[in-house]
């Protein structure tokens, strides 16, 4: 429990003090959403269709972006290897990195939503779950984009490849977390999905970092 | 005894030497096998087998999409077991069948999704639909293209072994998540009429083809895989003596 105090401490201090990684992703996930009514149209009942799938999409794509440097340069500088040879299960580093990270980016995401969802002319009713089911669901994305994070970490050109390792992971995420909000938005009950998200997110929270370590140990050749 | 028998089956055809003998003798009477069960369920099945009582003739598609799919799905599955086994134990054939297994199953994948969208378009009058199967396999062809991906660009070829392995793993998970979430969605495709077990709801007439076709599909992927797997194992233990001496002596 101290080693993971200590971690997170650590990674917390890291991330705030290169902003850049904080913030990059929130301005991504609000740029992407405003190209929306651009390029379809501002039409409100169209809008209001599309938003529960753009919202989620766009939020799973700067998640996505986030993760690709997660492990580099704690990999360039060394410390991944000491992290994997400390006398403390690797997984215990992890999920403070992981928790870290999503404190500073994922959460902001889930942060600023229900002002997106208000500008994608989402009904008010719908704006808590749309808060919730980014709630449950990004530290999911977040958790399985690491493993593919830690499988590419040690090659160049790993943004491409990650997309297409991890996109076809977010599938039931995504559609979990976008049904939620179209139910939402078209009065039902959501409790049964919101449900189903949580469960995924507890598969993937007990399982997910224990792939993540078994793939930073495969990616340093041990 | 079974368990004895199985463990030294384990451990002999984990070594590489052994495999490339042991394929040498299996691959002359295997192949042809194959391909003989393989023709003879498509002519029985294209030519012979009776025509479908609402789809006419169309519906004999099945005899390549559906032998197709099922391939596409084992293959995977087969890729998650040897990644579990490359991954946990280590073993060096698990490694190889990780790299042997996967450009096969890809291709099954593509060819269910291509026959799968002729036949729709005279049957549901749609080439695609998003609709829980064929999203499924959508998915499925996405996960073998993520793990040759991975593999080519890994340059150490047991890292990259491993690293897809895990992958594999995951994506089993994945195949069975997906497979369930997609179900909320209105399904179009029908339901399963052979079945393992209880009575099937396909006619046998049409029943035997089919499954004469499945099992010479399936025979021919183990052909596939058994002929990259040596080529692999030929590659990797380049420089050890017994390959050197085979080279030498110009024997296949």
């Amino acid at each position: 429990m101290n080693a993971f105090r200590a971690a997170l401490g650590r990674e917390l201090l890291v991330l705030w003090r290169s902003p850049a990684e904080i913030i990059n992703p929130l301005f991504f996930f609000v740029m992407v959403i405003s190209l929306f009514p651009l390029a379809i149209s501002p039409k409100p009942e169209l809008l209001a269709t599309v938003a529960p799938g753009v919202l989620w999409v766009a939020a799973l794509l700067a998640v996505m972006l986030s993760l690709d440097g997660l492990f580099r340069r704690d990999q360039e500088s060394g410390v991944l290897d000491m992290l994997l040879t400390a006398p403390v299960m690797p997984v215990v580093p992890v999920l403070a990195k992981l928790l870290a990270h999503w404190l500073l980016t994922g959460l902001p995401l889930v942060l600023i939503s229900p002002l997106l969802g208000h500008m994608l002319q989402l009904p008010d009713a719908a704006l808590g779950t749309v808060m919730l089911s980014l709630l449950l669901g990004t530290p999911a994305l977040t958790i399985v984009g690491a493993i593919g994070a830690a499988l590419t970490v040690g090659l160049n050109r790993g943004g491409i490849l990650l997309a297409v390792l991890v996109l076809p992971l977010y599938i039931p995420v995504l559609i979990f977390g976008a049904g939620a909000v179209s139910a939402a938005a078209g009065g039902a009950n959501v409790d049964g999905i919101l449900a189903i998200l949580g469960a995924l997110l507890a598969l993937t929270i007990s399982l997910g970092p224990l792939a993540v370590s078994a793939g930073l140990k495969i990616s340093s050749g041990n | 005894m079974v368990w004895q028998t199985l463990k030294r089956w384990y451990h002999m055809l984990g070594s590489p030497r052994y495999f490339y003998t042991f394929s040498s003798r299996v691959l002359p009477w295997l192949t042809p096998i194959a391909v003989l069960t393989l023709a003879a369920g498509l002519v029985w099945g294209l030519a012979f087998a009776p025509s479908d009582y609402q789809q006419g003739n169309s519906y004999r598609i099945i005899f390549i999409h559906v032998p197709a799919s099922s391939g596409a799905l084992m293959g995977y599955m087969a890729l998650g077991v040897s990644g579990l086994v490359a991954v946990v134990w280590r073993m060096k054939m698990a490694e190889v069948m990780l790299k042997a297994i996967a450009p096969f199953g890809a291709g099954l994948a593509a060819i269910s999704l291509v026959t799968g969208a002729l036949w729709g378009k005279p049957t549901w009058g749609t080439y695609w639909q998003w609709d829980a199967r064929m999203t499924s396999m959508l998915i499925l062809l996405f996960m073998y293209v993520g793990v040759i991906a991975l593999q080519a660009v890994i340059r150490d070829p047991r890292q990259a072994a491993r690293a897809a392995g895990l992958l594999a793993m995951v994506g089993v998970i994945n195949v069975v998540i997906v497979k369930y979430s997609v179900e909320w969605v209105q399904t179009l495709h029908q339901g399963s009429t052979l079945k393992m077990f209880g009575e099937s709801t396909i006619d046998p007439a049409m029943k035997y083809p089919l499954l004469l076709s499945m099992l010479g599909l399936w025979l021919l992927y183990a052909v596939n895989v058994l002929l990259r797997a040596r080529t692999e194992v030929m590659w990797r233990e380049r420089r050890s003596k017994w390959v050197n001496k085979l080279v030498k002596e110009g024997d296949r």
